[in-house]
């Protein structure tokens, strides 16, 4: 599996980041969660609404700022 | 009900008398600050709501694929002001527009929108200058979106996008791919909106009570009808020199409306006051930073050129209305 948040680097984006981080650790799972903040890269995605989470390149949530238990709900 | 809380507090408990600086200066303190953050709740609550709705990918389609002889400015404004501002947002935004086929100017319409009227500024203008100064503020803010949006598509710059901007403008397609959306029952997605809703009022709350103190402390100690004198209502030169000092500034409306407020309660015009938060909120370095990723400097020169100038004439408005 592979994680990625997508953001251009605002306090959002970074809060989405580390509870991203902080579901995987809860739920244990061995993966990288990759931040990526390079616009071209980002709009590859179609995504109109940061910050996002792309899980196996699939886009997962846009537009919002999840809690943990949310995330966890996402990636299970 | 909230005045009578800080009168409370702060003639009852601490003892202060009404007529004392401190005492003044406390109870303003207080009361704006309990006013604000209820105000700014409440309303970020709403602005979650109506966004967790808003169809952005059908407005797209709809922009692209109907003629609507000017209109499609204007709708561009409201999504703009509606949109919550965060500048992470606003650049996708863009891309996504331009991706779409969707004029130039019509995205600038947006783009201008986008800062100057979010939930931020309703809330505090509205918990500071009341309703009606509120209102003016949305309306003109909107207005300048479509007047701004209409001007730069006027002036032909798609050639000074970036590059890569420029080739997915050339591939643009209207009938682009689907954008995905999510759909959840309003039960499900309340609490989120709630919890996002605190998010802004904590994330704002520190600006908010240092602008309220700065507020309150100019409020106590500096003479009424002190900036009178350089930032009145009769010097033409008051609106053009306040929004050229504004915006090199970068603060977020939470932290200049209570200093507003309070400059004009010594005498500085309320339109001066606005358009100078417009430039401050509006156009900042950050922002022209950000917009280098999607424009020319040439561009992004022009853009706040052109938005400069509206926000100059809107402050004569405002001026002349309020």
């Amino acid at each position: 599996m592979e994680i990625k948040v997508l953001g251009t680097g605002c306090a959002g984006c970074k809060a989405l980041f580390s509870t991203v981080q902080e579901a995987v650790k809860q739920l244990g799972i061995d993966v990288q969660v990759v931040k990526e903040e390079d616009l071209m890269k980002i709009m590859e995605y179609n995504v109109m609404s940061l910050p996002a989470i792309v899980v196996d390149g699939k886009v997962v949530s846009k537009g919002k700022r999840l809690s943990v238990e949310q995330v966890k709900e996402l990636l299970k | 009900m909230i005045q009578g809380f800080a009168d409370w507090l702060v003639y009852d408990i601490c003892g202060l008398s009404p007529e004392s600086h401190w005492g003044s200066a406390i109870n303003f303190f207080i009361y704006d600050s309990v006013k604000i953050t209820i105000l700014l709740f409440l309303i970020s609550v709403i602005m979650g709501i109506v966004n967790a709705y808003f169809p952005i990918e059908r407005l797209r389609r709809y922009l692209t694929t109907r003629k609507l002889y000017g209109l499609e400015y204007l709708l561009a404004s409201l999504f703009g002001a509606i949109t919550p501002f965060c500048s992470c947002s606003s650049i996708p935004l863009f891309i996504g527009f331009v991706k779409g086929g969707i004029p130039l100017g019509v995205t600038f319409a947006f783009l201008i929108t986008s800062p100057l009227v979010n939930e931020v500024a309703v809330a505090m203008l509205a918990g500071t200058f009341g309703w009606q100064v509120t209102g003016t503020y949305i309306a003109s803010g909107i207005l300048m979106g479509v007047l701004g949006g209409w001007v730069l598509g006027r002036m032909k710059l798609d050639g000074l996008l970036t590059p890569w901007v420029r080739q997915i403008q050339v591939k643009s397609d209207k009938n682009s791919v689907e954008w995905e959306s999510g759909k959840q029952p309003f039960a499900k997605r309340f609490p989120t909106i709630v919890r996002d809703a605190w998010g802004i009022v904590w994330g704002v709350f520190p600006y908010v009570l240092v602008g309220i103190a700065i507020g309150a402390g100019i409020h106590g100690f500096v003479p009424d009808e002190f900036f009178a004198q350089w930032m009145g209502k009769g010097d033409w030169y008051a609106v053009p020199l306040s929004v050229v000092l504004a915006v090199p500034m970068y603060a977020n409306a939470a932290g200049i409306v209570p200093v507003m407020q309070v400059l004009v309660a010594k005498g500085v015009s309320i339109g001066t006051a606005l358009s100078f938060m417009m430039a401050v909120v509006g156009l900042s370095l950050p922002e022209a930073t950000l917009l280098k990723k999607v424009m020319t400097w040439k561009l992004v020169g022009i853009f706040f050129g052109v938005v400069t100038i509206t926000i100059i004439m809107s402050g004569y408005l405002f001026n002349w209305v309020l």
